[in-house]
């Protein structure tokens, strides 16, 4: 009796587990611990050794505006329509871009992951296209698609495209060996293992994927609107510089810098949905 | 499926090993794992297989599980055969395998791990399958964790799952290769009563691969020690200890006995093991 009652105990101890905190705890933490109250502080300490570097006429600093006057030209620029309307255009073609280079990515990785003979096939081709930097396909773009739109959002899709599949590419190649065998000793077919084993372990490799090409997009976008865009943030920040408006030069690298962070953040938030295995962590 | 009654004693399983043969790559470096190695296995007979590393024990579970084929020799699971030179390895639910380093699957809760054999195979509903993950999750103790991920349990818990989600397809045979291998002695003990429970309710034939003399006669009925590579059965040792078992026996001079019967075996093949593995160094 006594040693059953102990079997009891023991069990009962081991099956506590973490549990998740209630909504207003997390939110409470998430905003007000001590890495978000230092992230404040850094970018307040930025802004402030910025001013009075350039108060202090610091070498290389000469001409550079106070970030005063680029917050001037911040709130001139808001309340212009073309702001709008050059973030609405990089927003948009980044999102295309994006978007398509996982809508073909995503298979593509997979099925190179999943079928030898199909990346034996494919491999050497993708593998020589893909060190062409995006912006070597600027003048290609333009020549042969229709609208410059289309030919943005091509460069922007070429951004991602690469990264996606690789990233696919080997998170199928890393997945354990155990699992495909404990799936089908559980009695799975081979033709369950595609979905049912293939693509939720390939899950955390998209997110990685989809994480680091929307970084390279807007890397892209930017660029490719400064040779080959009219509108987009990229050109506005360009036209800028053919101006000598300096602030306006500097309003447009810090307007990309948030709209890049903004969409990480997008992607994050998508990618926890995707695995709720992990974001319990 | 009743919960108390026709589970309880088992109907078949019985495994006959004959002169079974492993060669890997045989037109190139000729790897001998097994060779001739014989072993029968009653229906209901738990067997702990030990021997030193690399001598053959997981080559013939892969073979037993379907993930592997035989250059010679056969294989019978209840007079059918099963594996021999020219037959198809297949894997199947009725010869479940738990893993070394686990393989329960990390996107999914506890409980539709354990009930994703039965569904697949469309042997039960989702929801007769639910029902009956549930009672024989809480008849070990591990109700509660059933909506959790396998990532946040331990490793102790993660391997009683994963055999929960073997014995949930009512296997003929069960293979366990080392699934209690690194884990802490607190950890080790409660995993071995959590199988001997299981054990004394389903009566499952048990492949059962260790390293740990203790942990082979503590729970098996026979111990097969097998000789280093090419792996056959050295001796077999009959562990004639009562059940239900508990830890106290660890110390019953029976049990000692059996102990230092088998560790004679083993370490003599290990021993020839470690000499050979310098040789091939040298």
């Amino acid at each position: 009796m006594g040693k059953s009652d102990t079997i009891k105990e023991n069990r009962g101890n081991e099956t506590s587990i973490r549990r998740q905190p209630s909504v207003a705890v997390q939110l409470k933490r998430k905003l007000l611990n001590r890495t978000s109250l230092n992230g404040t502080v850094a970018i307040l300490g930025f802004f402030v050794l910025w001013h009075l570097l350039v108060v202090m006429q610091a070498p290389f600093m000469k001409h550079i505006p106070t970030p005063v006057t680029v917050s001037k030209t911040f709130f001139i620029l808001v309340q212009k329509k073309l702001f709008w309307v050059s973030l609405w255009f990089s927003t948009k073609r980044v999102f295309y871009g994006f978007v398509a280079a996982q809508v073909l990515g995503i298979p593509l990785g997979l099925a190179m992951g999943w079928s030898r003979k199909f990346k034996d096939l494919t491999f050497p081709v993708f593998e020589v296209l893909r060190p062409i930097p995006p912006l070597a396909w600027v003048p290609v773009s333009i020549l042969y698609w229709p609208t410059n739109e289309l030919s943005i959002a091509f460069i922007t899709f070429i951004g991602a495209f690469f990264t996606i599949v690789l990233n696919v590419l080997r998170g199928v190649a890393s997945i354990d060996k155990e699992l495909y065998r404990s799936a089908l000793s559980l009695g799975a077919k081979p033709q369950h293992i595609f979905w049912k084993i293939i693509l939720p372990s390939s899950i955390p490799s998209i997110a990685t994927g989809m994480m680091v090409g929307i970084g390279i997009t807007w890397n892209v976008v930017i660029a490719a609107e400064m040779i080959a865009g009219d509108k987009g943030i990229g050109r506005l920040t360009w036209e800028g510089y053919l101006a000598g408006d300096t602030p306006t030069i500097i309003v447009g690298m810090i307007t990309i810098g948030f709209a890049g962070w903004i969409s990480s953040a997008a992607v994050k938030i998508i990618s926890d949905k995707m695995m709720p295995w992990r974001r319990l962590f | 499926m009743g919960n108390n009654g026709t589970e309880n004693m088992a109907k078949g399983g019985a495994l006959s090993i004959r002169n079974a043969t492993k060669i890997y790559d045989p037109e190139g470096v000729h790897v001998v794992a097994l060779e001739d190695c014989s072993l029968d296995i009653k229906a209901g007979e738990f067997v702990a297989v030990v021997g030193p590393s690399g001598c053959g024990k997981t080559t013939l579970l892969n073979i037993m599980a379907g993930f592997d084929s035989l250059t010679k020799g056969e294989i019978y699971l209840d007079g059918e055969l099963l594996a021999a030179p020219g037959v198809k390895p297949k894997p199947g639910p009725d010869r479940v395998v738990v893993f070394q380093h686990g393989a329960l699957f990390p996107w999914k809760t506890v409980l539709e791990n354990v009930i994703y054999g039965p569904v697949i195979q469309n042997q039960m509903s989702r929801s007769e399958a639910i029902e009956i993950a549930k009672e024989r999750l809480s008849r070990i103790g591990l109700r509660e964790i059933e909506n959790v991920y396998p990532g946040q349990l331990s490793s102790g818990m993660q391997r009683r799952v994963e055999i929960v989600r073997a014995l949930i397809n009512n296997p003929l045979v069960l293979l366990l290769d080392e699934p209690f291998r690194g884990m802490d002695s607190v950890t080790k003990s409660a995993s071995h009563e959590c199988l001997l429970e299981l054990y004394d309710i389903f009566h499952k034939t048990i492949y059962f691969i260790t390293h740990d003399l203790e942990e082979a006669i503590f729970l098996s009925d026979t111990v097969a020690v097998m000789t280093t590579r090419p792996g056959r059965i050295r001796m077999t040792i009959k562990v004639d200890l009562p059940r239900p078992r508990d830890y106290r026996m660890l110390s019953s001079e029976k049990f000692l006995k059996l102990k230092e019967m088998a560790k004679d075996a083993v370490h003599e093949e290990a021993l020839k093991a470690f000499q050979r593995g310098e040789r091939e160094l040298a």
